[in-house]
This record gives C-alpha cells, structure tokens and sequence, in this order.
C-alpha cells in the first residue's frame, strides 16, 4: 500500500460519519421540506401529496412577517455589533490578564441558561413594575416598554450579545501591538489609529459575528413572541403558528423552503462583500 | 391515603388552599406548610404504618412500570397530587405543558410524541378518534370513575357511539377579566370588550394566542356563533380583529404576567386564571359575557401508541378519586363534573360567581365545535390576524 492510497482511506474513513451525518440530518430533511412545499394540507391538517404552487402563490399573504424580519434581523445585528465591540476591545486590549478569565467567564456565563428563561425574565425587567416603575420615580409616568420594537431588539441584542463579543475578541486579542506603536510613530492619533489599524484588523472577527447572529435572528421567533407581544411577527413565529397551530404542514414548508433561499442568497452577497472588501485573508469567514 | 385526607387535616379546605398558595409562592417554607396543613404529620404516620409504602406500593397498584409521560396545560395540576401518585405506584411522571389543543394535535399527528395521558378539550375528542389518534378505554381499569355522578353536559363529549374514549378533568368558562381600578365602564359583553380596547382602553388590551377564543370572541361580539365557519362571519370577525390590532397590548395566551404588572387592563380569560388574579388582586373582576362565549371541559385520554399503558390506567383512576380530584381544584380553581366532589365543597365555593356563573349567563355560551379544530379558514385568519 502506497502512502498516497493509505492517505485517501483514511480521509475516506474519517470523513464518512460527517459526510452520513449531513445526508441524513440535513439533506434528506430539506428534500421532504421541497417535496411537502408542493403539497396540499390534507382536510384534518398535515399533509395530502399533490403538485401544485398554491403555496408559494399564497406566499404574500405573510408579507408582513418577511419584512418584519428583513428589518429587525440586520437591525439587531448591527445593534449588537455596536455593543459588542467596545466590550470585546475592553475585553481583549485593556483589561489585565488577571481579570481577563473571569470577565470571559462572566460573558458566557448566561449560555448556561436556556434563551427561553432569559428572555422570558425581560418580560418582568420591560413590564409595567419594572424599569417603567423606576422610570416613574424620575417623573417620566407611563412610559410602555414592553411589547414595543425597541423590547424585541432589547431582546436580541442581550440573546446573542457572547456571538458577537467572541469572533471579535479573538481578532483583537491576536492585534499586534507593534502596530498601533508604528502608527503612533507616524504621527497617528489614536482615533486615526484605531480607524486605520484596529478596526480593519478585528474585520474578520466582526464578520463572522455577525454572520452567526444574523443567521440565528432572521429564525427567531421566541424574543419577537414574548417581548414584543405576539405583535410583532416573524417569518420563526409564522412557522411555528402554520406547524403547531394550523398544521398546514406544505404552506409551511414552501415559507420555510423561501427562508432558506433568502438566507443562501444574502450569505453569499454578504460573504463575496466582505471577502473583497475585507482583508481579503481565509479567516475573514469564520 | 385518600381516605383518610380529608380526617387527618385540622384545617378547611379555604385555608389549606390560602397555606398552599403560600407555599407555591416561596413565602411560606415546605417544613411550614406540611406542618400546619397537617400533610407532614399524615406522611409521617402513614410511612410508620405502612412500610412499603415510601418506597413502592406494588400491592394496591400492581406492578405498573416505572415511568409516564403527561402532556396537559400550565398549572393544571396539583403538585401534591403528581408527588402522592409517584410515591404510591414508583411512576415517574413527566409533566409537559401546551398552548393550545391545535398544538397538541399536531405532535400526535406527526407520530411518535411518546405521551401516556393528555388532556384534549371537549371539541378535539371526535378528531382524536377520527383519526384513530386515542384509544377506547377500559373502564373496568378505572373503578373510581363513576359514570352515575357525572354532570352529563361536561362529561358527554367523551362517549362517541356508546364507547367511550377520555374520563372528565375539569370545565369552565371563556370570558374576560378587567382590571375595575382602570376601566370604569363596566363592560359585560364582547362587544363592549372590543369598544373598550379600541377606546378608553386602548393599548392595554389582550387577545388569546388561540383561535377559537380570539375569533370566538369577535365572532360573538358581531353577533354570530362563537363556533361560525362561515366564510362571510369569518371575514367580518378577521376585520374586527385587525381593526382592534393596533390597539392591543398583547396577543398571547399567557396573559397573566401582563394584567399583574398593571400594563394590561383587560384579557380574554379563562375561569380558573380569572379565579386566581381576584383572589390575589380584589380589582380584578371576571366577567361571562352577555352576548356569548366558551363552555368547555377538559379529559383525560390516552392516544392509541401510549408506551406505558399500564402506568396510563392507573394514574387515570388515581386522579378521579373525588379526594384528589378536590386537591386538584383547590391548586387551581377549576371545577369538576362529578357531584362527588362537589358534595365536599365548602358553600362559599359552590356560590362563587366566578367558578359558577349564573344559569342566565351560562345559556348563552356554547361549547367549542370539532369544526372549528379542523377548519382551514380559522387556522388563516387568526394567522393573518397576527402576521397583519
């Protein structure tokens, strides 16, 4: 056996749980996703085999929760990019070595909690006996926080806050230092400094943050659910009501089927984007 | 145990349920409410008089396995009542709580939800058999069901051509609760309860995240069947609603956090929850609608594929002993069908407006058609309703 065949069964042999993996839990499922997409609801609900586009034709009928969430998804992200960042260069530029951990720690440390319960907390937080309350003490009396926008992006920011602090924190942590000296050197101030070395060098970080949160908001459904009152409806929260509560199992799948395309075609806009405009480095992607 | 619950506690049922209410809240310590409610002390001597009984009692309930899955409501069920169950038969029993019987319905239907027992509302019970998705019960397993001292108006949806497929739980009633200290006009209708919410009211007001009550409610402030599915009615109700949206507060079903932080006035609600916000909050008043609304009842089924069977069986003839059936009521204010039970109720229970409305009021709800589970005309209003 030459070491060249050696080397392909061996990838051969590690790539193949991956590879089973992928056809099993995420092909196959997509393929029964396109299938019932050109379906019927079956009288009782479910699904009743048939080609048709009906569902995709009645796609318009949910316009709202598309732009819904072609706006509060970007939105959100750019939210949280903006309170990420100066957490992360805190976290990754000043602060000692000695607190680093523990403040690493402190970030990941409501990931140990289910979304759910935490969000369900900032119901009682944005409720009328809570920061309206206090607010009242102030003298600003009747002011509604929750069940408002600025609740669901409240919501988002705090859910995905650590997908964003991390990617960035890593970029800023590998910043060689001797940059921003050789910057100074040339006259830079630290703002020009920070513009022209810093902020394009955490680039990557800030990409791929952003991507994680983006792909996770455009399917969320639970934060625009409990802080936004039912009111506020995303493409997540009309899935979950066509599968749980009207069981139209093919509208469903033709809105989850739209979903997907949607999110190919802004990933790969967003990653040719940031590829060509970024550093251009492997990295920039994850 | 059963038996002897009622001799073994020094206290009225008022006041165990005060102590319980304590006890569920994290005001009172569990040391201190076994021990005024006297619980502790019937543990205690029961535990010293009958060995095996902390452990396993294989002998009153054979051997049934050691595990049940339950899918039901929130706060549905008495905790006591789950824990008394697991230490008589050695049953683990796994509590999941639903939004709603559409929901339900689509976990049985999609095959393979694992669920021993759940509790399906009145109209889903012809579907659930049409379907074949719950079986025939064997009522020779359930010897404390007994069919003479059920109220027949509750417990009749679960007979379908003389067999009978789910043992009753509780039933109430689909009205509304405002909130007195902010809304003066004194609603009494459907109507006025969307005249409020599109005036004085405006922005403090919350419609259920379910179909049939949501719709049911504009339907009957429209003056149509709670239970339409006419395409017209229906179109007229969906307007309604989306006229209303901009001045609701919420649209969910989980609507009491919102009317006990004071930033909701008024909600769709259901009996026991309305029971519940005016013992804690006086102002809080529920009202049974004048121009309709929803009579429903609650069962216990078991679906056709139910892995513990057994276990199924006996936690079913465990929670229609009229002594737990009653434990189960003061948790959560839902009357039952059966007199049994009523005959044990202290007077200022049987005559609580709240739990038993008036006749007068009573005639005019409907309970909840199996059509409207089904009917894909509902399904899409109440989700254009949302999505608008």
């Amino acid at each position: 056996m030459t070491g060249k065949k050696k080397g392909l069964w061996l990838t051969t042999v590690l790539l193949t749980p991956t590879a089973l993996w992928f056809l099993v839990m995420l092909v196959l499922p997509l393929i029964v996703v396109v299938i019932f997409s050109f379906g019927d609801r079956a009288p009782t609900g479910g699904y009743a085999a048939a080609f048709t586009f009906d569902q995709y034709a009645n796609l318009d009928s949910r316009l709202k929760a598309f732009t819904n969430t072609l706006i509060y998804a970007p939105l959100g992200t750019l939210l949280t990019l903006i309170v990420a960042y100066p957490l992360a260069y805190y976290l990754a530029v000043r602060v000692n070595a000695r607190w680093k951990l523990l403040l690493l720690v402190l970030v990941i440390v409501p990931f140990w909690t289910s979304l759910l319960i935490r969000t369900y907390a900032w119901i009682f937080i944005l409720g009328g006996r809570g920061i309206p309350t206090l607010l009242g003490f102030v003298g600003f009396e009747d002011i509604r926080l929750i069940n408002t926008p600025g609740a669901v992006l409240v919501g988002m920011v705090y859910g995905y806050l650590p997908l964003m602090v991390f990617p960035i924190f890593v970029s800023l942590e590998k910043l060689d230092k001797r940059l921003l000296e050789a910057s100074s050197d040339l006259g830079g101030n630290s703002f020009r400094t920070f513009m022209q070395v810093t902020l394009p060098l955490s680039m990557p970080g800030m990409v791929t943050g952003c991507m994680l949160v983006f792909i996770l908001l455009m399917g969320e459904f639970i934060i625009p659910a409990f802080l936004g009152g039912g009111k506020i409806f995303f493409l997540g929260n009309a899935l979950v009501d066509l599968f749980l509560q009207s069981r139209n199992w093919p509208f469903g799948s033709a809105l989850a089927v739209t979903l997907v395309v949607i999110m190919l075609v802004t990933v790969t806009l967003y990653m040719r984007l940031t590829t060509r405009r970024g550093t251009g480095r492997d990295e920039s992607i994850m | 145990m059963s038996k002897n619950y009622k001799d073994n506690q020094p206290i009225s049922a008022k006041s165990f349920m005060d102590e319980f209410r304590r006890y569920h809240k994290g005001s009172v310590s569990r040391r201190h409410f076994l021990g005024v409610t006297g619980l502790g002390a019937a543990v205690t001597v029961m535990g010293a008089a009958v060995p095996g009984l902390a452990t396993r009692n294989a002998h009153a309930f054979g051997d049934v396995g050691d595990k049940l899955i339950l899918s039901t409501w929130p706060n549905y069920h008495n905790p006591l009542n789950i824990e008394d169950f697991t230490s008589k038969t050695g049953v683990n029993v796994q509590v999941n709580a639903f939004g709603s019987n559409e929901e339900m319905l689509a976990k049985l239907q999609a095959g393979g939800a694992g669920w021993d027992v759940f509790v399906p509302t009145n109209y889903t019970i012809s579907t659930y058999v049409e379907l074949g998705l719950i079986q025939e019960l064997d009522l020779s397993k359930i010897p404390n069901y007994d069919a003479k001292t059920q109220n027949e108006t509750f417990a009749g949806p679960a007979t379908i051509d003389g067999k009978v497929y789910a043992v009753p739980k509780n039933w109430g009633t689909t009205g509304f609760v405002v909130n007195t200290d902010k809304i003066k006009s004194d609603p009494k209708s459907w109507k006025d309860f969307f005249d409020v919410t599109m005036g004085a009211g405006s922005g403090h007001t919350i419609v259920h995240d379910y179909q049939l009550t949501t719709i049911g409610a504009a339907l009957c402030a429209l003056g149509f069947s709670f239970n339409s599915i006419d395409p017209g009615e229906l179109a007229k109700a969906e307007k309604l609603l989306i006229e209303s949206k901009p001045h609701l507060f919420a649209i969910t079903s989980d609507y009491q956090p919102g009317m006990r932080s004071g930033d909701a006035w008024m909600s769709i609600c259901w009996t026991g929850d309305g029971k519940q916000l005016h013992t804690d909050m006086p102002e809080m008043a529920y009202v049974v609608a004048s121009d309709g609304g929803e009579l429903w009842s609650d069962f216990y089924a078991v679906p056709t594929d139910a892995p513990h069977l057994e276990a199924a069986y006996a936690f079913l003839n465990y929670m229609q002993d009229p002594y737990i059936q009653l434990r189960d009521f003061e948790s959560h204010g839902y009357p039952t069908s059966d007199s049994r039970v009523d005959a044990m109720l202290p007077a200022d229970i049987v005559n609580d407006p709240i739990l038993y409305p008036a006749k007068k009021l009573m005639s005019g709800l409907e309970f909840g058609a199996a059509k409207t589970l089904t009917d894909p005309g509902r399904a899409e209003v109440m989700a254009r309703f949302k999505s608008a």
